[in-house]
């Protein structure tokens, strides 16, 4: 009779940290790891202990003080007596407002210009090629200055637009573009149904949701219809009717009507103004990264075998349908990645704005707060946290989007 | 092995980072060359000429310092700051001292740790309109775009003023006085503001200087001086008397072109004393007897900078006014040199 017994048991020795290869590396990374902690702390301790010797100590007092300057554009209400926390939430907001226009417009441009560069018509395809290569090949700080001076020189002061024959009129009456800004005429609420504006605007877009919803429900229902009749109903006017019934009856209760910009002193007042930096800004980064996006889009769809437009084209699809539906869906998971970099190349890049007066972060925590507090460390770790933790949100929900699109293997 | 070339490292990073608090007299003297922090460019009071030598009314003080100190005006590394990094340029040792349109403000002395050694141009902040827009007083900027230079005490004065008269206004903040200048030559913004002294220099760049009129109203008190690191009172004590020696010069009559002369020996003992044929002020404070000789003779006393610079006779056209003498009733006085 044989006894079955376990393998003895390993020992565990000291010296199998270095000569046992499954511990080894463990060993190394675990010293590395020491290392670096140690540096850190030496460096962190180094930076405390001159700090202290020039009498300074890291604080974060200044920023629930009084910011005494003003900001040009403030998406909340601020004044020079709002704290200096509120001006930085300020150029926060004004910063991911430049960042998220950009990300749109520039993708808009990315994909067209991509798309046109493939195009069979030469000169469309040249006219292209030549966007591309200007617009990344010359750095982005000297577009946004080129755009912002041109802009400045180009466009009328709101004085041309003054006296009985003025120079300048404004476009059918209701737009104002002066080197300082656009005017536009601005939505006002007769009869709002909460005290606080922005109560009632969230309303109308719950509303403007609740739509979206309708019309997926609307087209979930056609297919369903397609797919028992083999014909599509026609839904476009209910589509049309769901968007604009409820929130267009919304609106006339709580009794809208627009708000044209007048001259009024120095400036343009009533309406909305879109501020020369946001435009400069704005424009210059869409078109910049723009030209990056083309090239991804490009390689993106030159990644697609040929096969699969020639199969779409057997199949009888219109060339317009087979970029829409065969390659753009697949040329997608190799757009998506580097699309990433470039909206957190968008987002680090408005941090230029200060070149042209617009206020994000960099201008108002980085910049005036810094300056008038002289609290240089502080305000720098708090813009390296801001921006960290915005390229990592960004980065984060677009690689939830790229898992959705990219290929599932099974 | 190669963590003792680690921590050997890191031991000398220690010992490079403690060794950086010694005097800055004995570290000027040293060097043989006074680091001096200017602005990046404001005609009349810092710019480099056509031969790229800087000139005007600040980088005369860094020149009058590095000849008491070293005996040679040219000693001296001129490091262009901006509104935003000359702080940290001074604060970190980069530069030894900072001549630039500085306002003295508590928070700077106290909380900065900085010490202004004196004040070499009273200022206060103007406005500067085109004349088209027919504006005579600074009351009627209501709803005005202005253009500011950043990270100044314009921004502060600025929101101060429009506040306590109850007018609204438009900020554009600009990195650069070049840059501003530009948007307000474009018709971007109404009104530029900044240190009257500021405006008159800007001013005198342009095309058409009649074209523009700068505003009665001066909305602050801008005393500008030359500043060091708080704490070393040695250094501070030779930028605060080197300044001292150039306006009780103009006040003895002591000039360039009569220094050495007067330096033989006269009967004005205040005048002995600071030439230093009398007393030995210069040893007192470590430096060389002629220190204020020196200084005096190759950059002229406060009134003859101050004419070269940015007196009425250049085209920046500055006139004395609270920079005179205090026996010309300005507020220009030195203590007595004893």
């Amino acid at each position: 009779m044989t006894i079955l017994t376990d393998p003895p048991e390993e020992q565990f020795r000291i010296s199998m940290l270095l000569s046992d290869t499954r511990y080894r590396s463990l060993t190394f990374q675990g010293i590395a790891l020491v290392v670096l902690i140690f540096a850190i702390a030496y460096l962190a301790g180094n930076l405390i202990q001159n700090l202290t010797q020039a009498g300074l100590s890291i604080s974060y007092e200044f920023l629930f003080k009084p910011s005494g300057y003003d900001i040009n554009q403030t998406l909340i209400p601020y004044t020079s007596q709002s704290t200096n926390l509120r001006a930085a939430i300020v150029g926060v907001l004004n910063t991911l407002l430049v960042a998220g226009l950009a990300c749109v417009t520039a993708t808009i441009f990315g994909v067209t210009a991509g798309v046109l560069r493939l195009s069979k018509n030469w000169l469309i395809r040249k006219l292209m090629a030549v966007y591309v290569e200007i617009f990344r090949n010359i750095p982005v700080l000297i577009w946004i200055i080129i755009i912002f001076t041109i802009m400045t020189a180009v466009m009328p002061a709101p004085s041309a637009f003054r006296g009985e024959d003025p120079d300048s009129t404004m476009l059918l009456g209701l737009f104002a573009f002066t080197n300082r800004g656009v005017y536009v005429p601005g939505p006002q609420l007769a009869s709002p149904l909460f005290a606080a504006t922005a109560l009632n605007w969230f309303l109308v877009v719950l509303f403007l949701v609740g739509s979206w919803f309708g019309g997926r429900a609307l087209g979930t229902w056609a297919t369903a219809k397609q797919e028992a009749t083999g014909v599509r109903p026609t839904t476009w006017y209910w589509t049309l009717a769901i968007w604009f019934v409820p929130a267009g009856i919304l609106l006339a209760i709580m009794g809208l009507h627009w708000q044209i910009p007048a001259l009024k002193g120095f400036n343009f007042s009533g309406g909305i103004k879109v501020g020369g930096p946001l435009i400069a800004l704005w424009f210059a980064l869409s078109i910049y990264t723009g030209a990056f996006i083309a090239e991804n889009v490009r390689a993106g769809i030159q990644a697609i075998s040929k096969g699969q437009t020639e199969a779409a084209a057997s199949l009888g699809l219109r060339p317009g349908r087979i970029m829409n539906l065969v390659i753009l869906p697949q040329a997608l998971r190799v757009i998506i990645p580097p699309l990433i970099s470039q909206y957190l190349n968008i987002t680090k890049n408005s941090s230029l704005a200060i070149a042209v007066g617009y206020a994000d972060v960099t201008a108002t925590l980085g910049g005036i707060t810094l300056n008038q507090t002289g609290r240089a460390i502080e305000c720098v770790l708090l813009l390296m946290l801001f921006y960290l933790t915005i390229s990592l949100s960004i980065s984060a929900v677009m690689n939830i989007y790229n898992n959705s699109v990219k290929l599932k293997e099974r | 092995m190669k963590k003792s070339i680690l921590f050997g490292a890191l031991a000398v990073a220690g010992f490079a980072a403690g060794g950086a608090a010694a005097s800055t007299l004995d570290d000027v003297k040293a060097r043989g060359k006074l680091n001096c922090g200017v602005t990046t460019g404001l005609v009349g009071f810092a710019a480099p000429d056509a031969n790229g030598e800087w000139n005007g009314f600040d980088v005369a003080v860094c020149r009058a310092v590095a000849a008491a100190v070293l005996g040679d005006p040219t000693a001296v590394e001129f490091v262009p700051t901006t509104g935003k990094t000359r702080f940290t340029a001074l604060a970190s040792g980069e530069i030894d001292m900072l001549a630039r349109n500085t306002t003295w403000t508590f928070s700077r002395d106290i909380d900065l740790k900085f010490d202004f050694t004196g004040v070499n141009y009273y200022d206060g902040q103007g406005f500067m309109v085109p004349k088209e827009l027919g504006v005579t007083s600074a009351k009627e900027l209501d709803g005005a775009t202005v253009c500011i230079q950043t990270g100044t005490t314009t921004e502060l004065n600025l929101a101060d003023f429009f506040r306590a008269n109850n007018m609204s206004y438009e900020p554009v903040p600009i990195e650069t006085n070049a840059e501003a200048q530009q948007q307000f030559l474009a018709g971007a913004c109404d009104v530029y503001t900044t240190d009257a002294s500021g405006l008159a220099a800007t001013r005198a760049t342009f095309e058409d200087p009649t074209a523009y009129v700068i505003m009665p109203e001066i909305i602050s008190k801008e005393p500008l001086g030359p500043l060091v690191r708080h704490g070393d009172s040695e250094w501070g004590d030779v930028v605060r008397w080197t300044l001292f020696a150039l306006v009780a010069a103009e006040e003895l009559g002591i000039t360039s072109a009569n220094a050495s002369e007067l330096a033989a020996g006269t009967n004005n003992p205040e005048v002995n004393r600071i030439l230093g044929t009398e007393g030995d002020l210069g040893a007192m404070m470590g430096l060389p007897a002629d220190w204020a000789l020196k200084a005096i003779q190759t950059q002229g006393n406060y009134g003859e900078i101050f004419a070269k610079n940015i007196g009425v006779d250049t085209p920046i056209g500055l006139a004395r006014g609270l920079n005179a003498q205090w026996t010309e009733g300005g507020l220009m006085y030195a203590p007595p040199f004893r």
